[in-house]
């Protein structure tokens, strides 16, 4: 499903030069179910948006479901987005003005999905996430598990192979984060590539596999990944305890 | 508040483009009626006063037109239609039973129904020939004159004129004809409306007058009436012995060329009105491409996510446009609206003063209707497209990025 060879990304913002990337080498196969986990400033977004074709490596190759996106035009590059990825934010980005329902729509109007079929399938997944009774909710009325659950059923409206997640349950409560995992295992359990971004090694550890990012490079190392991921734990308890 | 105060700056611009447009278009179409009362494209000669001395004559030698000069002129400018003079007699005694009123007799030729659009009312007629030859007594009268002495078609105690004998000077006369109501406001020595039209000859003997008031001339063609004025200087020099360059010795008024003046005028009054409704609107189309890259601004973020979901330019452009013209439709919808409804009301109120009868009633006609909408669609893509071009141009991973 994904595979990336030698994948570098700077970004230049003037006067410093950001290496965010550095000779990056991933292989997702199709129907696995992965976690990229790393320090803040890793890398993970970075990687994550050349993965969803939102943005373009400086070096390397990348192929995205057996096909190389090189040089391939930002119109070509918004298709590959609508059918074949979905996306889930941290932040749920959904349209404030908008339904959940219209929120979902969305997507399949830009993939030019007749009306009908349209409503039909907007209903039935947020239905299956368990929001058959918010359909015209907009998402200021719905909590932020809600929220997520909205976006995770407009990043399945065109019914993508492949769903990239950047921290989705970074601004939710132990308890719906779970929630929203479980959905995810659902997913993939009928077929769907996901890629999970997080800082939660209990999120990380219901993946099939870990990769560990840091200074914009993948360790492999377990070692290093369980040492940071220790040192990790230890900051998150004693926050708690203060 | 912004986007109210936007669609307000566009009622107001849609609103001053219309009514000005509007205004100037019921005053070009009030000139017209104007001109066309008086009579199409005529000039009116005077005689005067020698300026210059010529030939051993002296100056300020006053020139008086005889009836000949008609005959003169005719044979000696055949690019001329038609030739008239007249006799004017100011306050005479016209009565009809019990009422006398005192009012202006004219003693003119039977070209006047057409040069000077005299046209009769359904069964009466005009002065013709044989009235001239045979001095007959007979009356044309305008349409005023016929409400004071018969009264008004269909009011109580209304007789037909036509046929009736009323008396002018003492002398009676019949009454042959009623002129159809007309829209006269350029005029030389009062409105056709409430005159008497005798025959020429007729007058002379009752007035025992042999000097015209005035020529009328009318020309073949709108084009020469230049060339006419220099042919009429060079023949009436000749035959009242006066310098050709004695421009005190004739006076012309032109009404076509006064007719294309005001219209030159009224022309430019129109176009300038526009612009300062256009530029009005143009503040306007600022204002709601404001709007829009303030929105843009505001949404870069949703912007980037519907990129993250596939959106292609044009769909991330077409909502700003079609924001951009939705909301310059709404003020040039209201801004329109307003026009017709002012428009209306001043179209309802009776033309009672002066000035308003000059100025005409605001006539939105569909021309400045469309140029109208035009202009608003216009304003409407051009400011929504450069802000939905900075929206298309958002980079969506920047617009996603959360700390
Ligand atoms: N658009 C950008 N312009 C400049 N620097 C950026 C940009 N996006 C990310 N970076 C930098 O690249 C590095 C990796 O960022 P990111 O991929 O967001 O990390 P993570 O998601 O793992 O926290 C960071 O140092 C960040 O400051
Ligand atoms: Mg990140």
């Amino acid at each position: 499903m994904i595979k990336m060879r030698g994948i570098r990304k700077v970004y230049d913002t003037g006067r410093i030069e950001v290496e965010a990337l550095k000779d990056v080498d991933l292989d997702i196969k199709g129907g696995e179910f992965v976690s990229i986990v790393g320090p803040s400033g890793s890398g993970k977004s970075t990687l994550m948006n050349i993965a969803g074709c939102l943005d373009v490596p400086s070096e390397g190759t990348y192929e995205l479901d057996g096909e190389s996106v090189e040089g391939l035009s930002m119109s070509q590059l918004a298709d590959i987005r609508n059918r074949k990825i979905g996306f889930v934010f941290q932040a749920f980005n959904l349209l404030p003005y908008a339904t959940a329902f219209e929120n979902v729509e969305l997507p399949m109007m830009f993939g030019k999905v007749p009306a009908r079929e349209r409503r039909k399938r907007a209903r039935e997944l947020l239905e299956r996430v368990n929001l058959g009774d918010r359909l015209d909710h907009r998402p200021a009325e719905l909590s932020g598990g809600e929220m997520q659950r909205v976006a995770i059923a407009r990043s399945l409206a065109m019914k993508p192979k492949l769903i990239l997640a950047d921290e989705p349950t970074g601004n939710l409560d132990s308890k719906s984060g779970a929630a929203i995992v479980d959905l995810f295992e659902e997913l993939w359990k009928s077929g769907t590539t996901i890629l999970l971004i997080t800082h939660d090694s209990t999120v990380a550890t219901r993946t099939n596999r870990v990769v560990y990012l840091k200074d914009g490079m993948v360790r492999s190392q377990a070692r290093e990944m369980a040492a940071d991921m220790k040192a990790l734990k230890e900051r998150k308890r004693l926050d708690t305890m203060q | 508040m912004r986007i109210s105060l936007t669609i307000m700056a566009i009622i107001w611009g849609t609103l001053s483009i219309t009514m000005l447009l509007a205004f100037g278009e019921g005053l070009k179409r009030q000139l017209e009626k104007n001109r066309r009362g008086l009579g199409d494209g005529i000039l009116i000669v005077w005689s005067g006063q020698t300026e210059k001395p010529y030939r051993g004559l002296p100056r300020g030698r006053p020139i008086w037109f005889k009836r000949d000069v008609i005959d003169y002129i005719r044979d000696q400018i055949p690019e001329l239609e038609a030739v008239g003079g007249e006799y004017m007699n100011w306050g005479r005694e016209i009565t009809y039973g019990e009422k006398t009123i005192s009012e202006k007799v004219n003693g003119v030729l039977p070209d006047y129904e057409f040069m000077r659009s005299l046209y009769p009312m359904p069964g009466g007629r005009f002065l013709n020939k044989l009235d001239i030859e045979r001095k007959r007594r007979v009356v044309f009268i305008g349409n005023q004159l016929r409400d004071e002495l018969f009264g008004e078609p269909g009011s109580p105690g209304y007789t037909d004129p036509v046929g009736k004998m009323i008396t002018i000077s003492g002398i009676q006369f019949t009454v042959i004809g009623v002129m159809q109501k007309k829209q006269q406001m350029g005029m030389y020595s009062g409105p056709d409306w409430s005159t008497a039209f005798i025959p020429i000859t007729t007058f002379e003997t009752m007035y025992n007058r042999r000097t015209l008031n005035n020529l009328v001339l009318k020309p073949k063609g709108v084009s020469q009436a230049e060339f006419i004025k220099d042919r009429l200087y060079q023949i009436l020099s000749s035959k009242y012995q006066f310098d050709p360059a004695d421009k005190r010795a004739l006076s012309i008024w032109d009404v076509i060329e006064s007719a294309r003046t005001m219209n030159k005028v009224m022309v430019g009054m129109q176009i300038f009105f526009g612009i300062i409704g256009g530029l009005t609107l143009i503040v306007a189309g600022v204002g709601v491409a404001n709007i829009m890259y303030v929105a843009v601004r505001e949404r870069t973020a949703e912007i980037g996510v519907k990129m993250a979901m596939g959106a292609k330019r044009g769909q991330v452009m077409a909502q700003f446009m079609l924001e951009a013209l939705l909301i310059s439709a709404i003020g040039g919808g209201l801004g329109l609206f307003i026009s017709f409804a002012i428009a209306a009301a001043l179209g309802a109120i009776p033309v009672q003063s002066e000035a308003m009868e000059w100025l005409g009633k605001p006539t939105i006609s569909v021309p400045i209707a469309l140029v109208t909408i035009a202009v608003l669609t216009m304003i409407g893509l051009i400011s929504g497209y450069f802000p939905a071009r900075k929206a298309a141009s958002v980079n969506p991973v920047e617009s996603l990025r959360y700390e």
